[in-house]
């Protein structure tokens, strides 16, 4: 899209912000014109957040103004932004899951009938109408805990309409979404901007960006690093500016060597927690010096699939068998023992234990073993030394070894949970959703260290939501749809639009494209195309 | 049939309707149950108001103690001051007792504001919070008694008398009496519950309750100030379990006594589960819980005639206290078979018990 030159709808001039022992911005400048989609991006603490929670008025700054419609404003919190027409869409939604569509939208804007009681008829009629002026049809009624990713969405988009948002704040919404939903949100978000509504996009998905911008702006250390047009730039020189070092962005895989099967998977059935099947006799076998990655939506049987094979829930009928021994319903001891590692997708609730110090969170699956333990005590020595390697090793920025993991980065969090289950002798390594929520940096180092993995000969089950991160690692790709592998293809030559397809509706080509739009027309919103 | 009838269980189970049926329409069961379901229904409400803005609250049962206490003495002083003054025709209000409730209301909510800042601002365990507030209420409510041993009285308010004809309606009557023929503490709960119902799921200020207590940081970022609300919430809580105290002291009892409260705020808590946080839930659970200890004085000062009466009065003269404790348990023990689940999931609000730091602050 073309933009006129206008007078900017929003500015932001010399925002300097100190946080104890860091300047999260420092003297930033950020112009958005009405209609435009700016995109904000940068790596996880680059100072993206901290920008937008001073704007949002949840963090006031040292220095610098803020100008809207050329007036300067302080802006004293969230509901003095609403006031001022800025509305935010945060990564984690901001919605009750209990509560209707309606009553989300409504909390804190309320429609009254009076001074007491609100007037849900008319705030209905207003949500619907909303709701067709930008291309979908909702239900006000309907609990949101009932609703799909890609819905709650709308009903935060809905919810900032809802408050008359002239700028709207999207904090990486694309996230949790798949490549069908992604294109949704994207025509909404134009038909927005057509409307006149300035839209800032915080991602670090690169292609994304340079598909919805109008205008690019680069964040790195808390400076502006450059602004650019999309049709002037591409993803290489955007990963520049961002990492502040030439980053390869696909990690190059080489030339697998697969060998014999090391992880082997027969007919498994999974119930998960409501008693419900949701791993529908699944097979597979994974072969040393192989990744071999799992697709799909999340909640179509992934989860429970992982947690299976690493020991954490028993499964009611198939088998798993690791280099060839049988290890159906072993502990995540045996099975470590076995040769298995793993690293949770949950770092926080599985990974690590977030109030211990680094170095211990470094021996957790390892701490009886020599030289770690003499007997019944700790080797300090051995632990410190061991946390000083890895720390070397895997390029985990931290203080020191004793400060404890909860004070440490998302992406050194994870780097020390790859540290600890990568080090270990195995023949066969689990990674759910290995990248969750890093920065480019932080993917690139871990990408690399998978391959190193699969060609020192591991064989390497990948199961995330990230389609991208299966495409670019996986020498062979399955998709999962509603317990099932409905398709194995090869990695290298997949097409990422075929196995969006596969993800959203378990079918391929023009069968999958009439089942979504049978899906989306009959059922209409909440059910998962 | 007949050979059903046979079976002297089966008996016993129609001759304890029937029973039941004439309990219920003829004496004074239906108003008693809802009188002794007050204080319960009234702390339930207490509960519900700090849950559902995410407070636990099981300091219910020392808010409604230290009211019963202070509610009392305040009355009997003012009593003592003016006991010339001529109670009201309906209700037997005095300004002793009047002067006493709004005592008893003043310290349900000074003692919401102490649990109010130590869950909201001090972010202390609300568990330990309730806790403390219970024992501190006992002992502090339990010394002052010692030491000022009051003799004198506060007046007791009085039933309200409804028509005879309307009590007397066939088929109906009894309903008439059980919500007419009662205190006025006891009227008000009726009045309560449905109101807070309605505010709760119709009203702004309910909407934004159950949004803080689900999903506090939702509605923080739509610019719902979560604290303010919390100790809004939980300190006009404290009216319900004031009130509920002044029930204790100046509608039921004429007097107080140590640890009066026997366990009621607990129970309370049973009903806010028992009725999934909602009012009109929690007042069933409160009905339920003491019809069970209304319908045990009924039975023992009214005995059931015929197969069922001998079977019980034979249980009586072999088992003497065992008969006479368990209806008097039969509220507890229902708490307890409540508490253990048997009602089925009921789910708490989510963010219920977690201190609330809003972002950036720490």
């Amino acid at each position: 899209m073309t933009q006129t030159v206008s007078a900017p709808a929003l500015e932001m001039r010399g925002i300097t912000k100190r946080y104890p022992g860091v300047v999260a911005n420092d003297g930033i400048d950020l112009e958005i014109r009405p209609g435009e989609i700016h995109a904000l991006l940068g790596e996880n603490g680059a100072g993206k957040s901290t920008l937008m929670n001073i704007l949002y008025g949840l963090a006031t700054p040292d220095a610098g103004e803020i100008l809207l419609d050329d007036t300067a404003v302080t802006i004293a919190g969230p509901a003095d932004a609403i006031a001022r027409g800025i509305s935010m869409v945060h990564q984690h939604f901001m919605l009750v899951p209990v509560l209707s569509v309606a009553d989300n939208i409504l909390l804190g804007e309320e429609t009254m009938a009076n001074p007491i009681f609100l007037d849900r008829r008319e705030a209905h009629r207003r949500i619907v109408d909303l709701g067709k002026r930008f291309g979908f049809d909702i239900d006000p009624e309907m609990k949101v805990e009932s609703l799909s990713v890609g819905w709650q969405q709308r009903v935060e988009i809905l919810k900032a309409l809802y408050r008359d948002a002239r700028i709207l704040v999207l904090d990486e919404p694309t996230a949790v979404l798949t490549p069908q939903e992604t294109k949704d949100i994207f025509l909404v978000l134009q038909r927005l901007a057509d409307e006149g509504h300035s839209i800032i996009f915080i991602s670090h998905k690169l292609f994304e960006v340079l598909e919805i911008a109008d205008r690019i702006t680069v964040i790195r250390r808390g400076q502006v690093v450059g602004t650019r047009i999309p049709s002037e730039t591409n993803e290489d020189d955007l990963a520049e500016l961002m990492v502040g070092r030439n980053v390869q962005l696909v990690v190059d895989r080489g030339e697998s060597h697969p060998a014999e099967p090391a992880l082997t998977v027969n007919d498994l059935r999974v119930t998960d927690d409501r008693g419900q099947e949701s791993v529908k006799g699944v097979s597979f076998e994974v072969r040393a010096g192989e990744i071999f990655g799992i697709a799909g939506v999340a909640g179509n049987g992934q989860e429970e699939l992982v947690e299976a094979l690493t020991g954490l829930r028993s499964p009611t009928a198939g088998q798993v068998s690791v280099a060839g021994k049988d290890v159906t319903r072993h502990g995540p001891r045996a099975l470590q023992q076995a040769g298995m590692s793993f690293v949770p997708g949950d770092r926080h609730r599985f990974g690590l234990v977030l109030s211990f110090p680094l170095e211990d969170n470094l021996i957790l699956t390892q701490y009886d073993e020599a030289p770690y333990s003499r007997g019944m005590v700790r080797n300090d020595a051995a632990i410190r030394a061991w946390a000083k390697q890895a720390i070397a090793e895997y390029d985990i920025r931290t203080p020191s070894a004793t400060v404890t993991a909860g004070t440490l980065s998302g992406g050194n969090q994870q780097k020390a949970v790859v540290a600890r289950e990568f080090s270990r002798k195995l023949t066969t390594l689990i990674l759910d959703q290995p990248t969750r929520g890093l920065d480019v940096g932080s993917i690139e180092f871990i990408h690399r260290q998978v391959v190193a993995k699969r060609d020192a000969g591991a064989a390497i089950l990948l199961v995330s939501a990230e389609l991208d991160e299966v495409l670019e690692l996986s020498d062979r790709v399955a998709v999962m749809y509603r317990g099932e592998i409905v398709a194995v293809v090869d990695g290298p030559t997949a097409e990422r639009e075929d196995i969006g397809l596969l993800m959203a509706t378990g079918r391929r080509g023009a069968a999958a494209e009439a089942a979504l739009v049978a899906a989306t027309h009959v059922t209409g919103p909440g059910v998962e195309a | 049939m007949e050979v059903l009838f046979d079976i002297p269980i089966l008996g016993f189970v129609l001759q304890f309707i029937a029973y039941l049926i004439e309990a219920v329409t003829t004496t004074n069961l239906a108003p008693q149950t809802l009188q002794l379901a007050t204080p319960i229904a009234l702390g339930a409400l207490c509960g519900i108001m700090n849950e559902r803005s995410g407070i636990v609250n099981i300091g219910i049962e020392g808010m409604m103690l230290t009211a019963a206490f202070v509610g009392f003495m305040v009355a009997m002083l003012v009593h003592e001051a003016m006991p010339q003054s001529e109670p009201t025709a309906i209700f037997g209000f005095t300004p002793a007792l009047v002067i006493g409730i709004l005592a008893a209301i003043g310290a349900g909510m000074l003692v919401s504001a102490l649990h109010a800042w130590l869950c909201v601002t001090v972010r202390a365990d609300q568990i330990i919070s309730g806790t403390v507030i219970n024992i501190i209420a006992l002992g502090l409510t339990g010394y002052l008694n010692r030491l000022i041993q009051p003799t004198g009285s506060a007046g007791t308010l009085d039933p309200f008398r409804p028509p005879e004809f309307l009590v007397d309606l066939p088929v109906v009557g009894w309903i008439f009496r059980m919500f007419l023929a009662v205190g006025p503490i006891t009227m008000s709960v009726i009045v309560f519950v449905i109101i807070l119902q309605i505010l709760l799921f119709r009203s702004r200020w309910g909407l934004r309750t159950r949004a803080v207590g689900e999903h506090p940081r939702a509605a923080d970022t739509v610019g719902i100030d979560v604290l303010k609300l919390r100790y809004r919430n939980v300190i006009l809580g404290g009216i319900f379990a004031g009130l509920a105290g002044a029930w204790l002291t100046l509608e039921f009892n004429q007097s107080f006594q140590n640890g009066m409260t026997a366990n009621r705020g607990f129970i309370a808590l049973a009903a806010v589960i028992f009725g999934r946080w909602t009012p009109i839930g929690a007042f069933g659970g409160a009905l339920l819980f003491m019809f069970s200890e209304a319908l045990g004085i009924a039975i023992r000062s009214n005995p059931p005639e015929g197969d069922l009466g001998v079977f019980l009065s034979g249980i009586q003269a072999a088992y003497p206290s065992l008969y006479n404790n368990a209806f008097g348990a039969m509220p507890y023990l229902l708490t307890l078979i409540v508490l253990a689940g048997v009602v089925g999931r009921s789910v708490a609000p989510a963010a219920v018990g977690r201190p609330y730091v809003k972002e950036g602050a720490s």
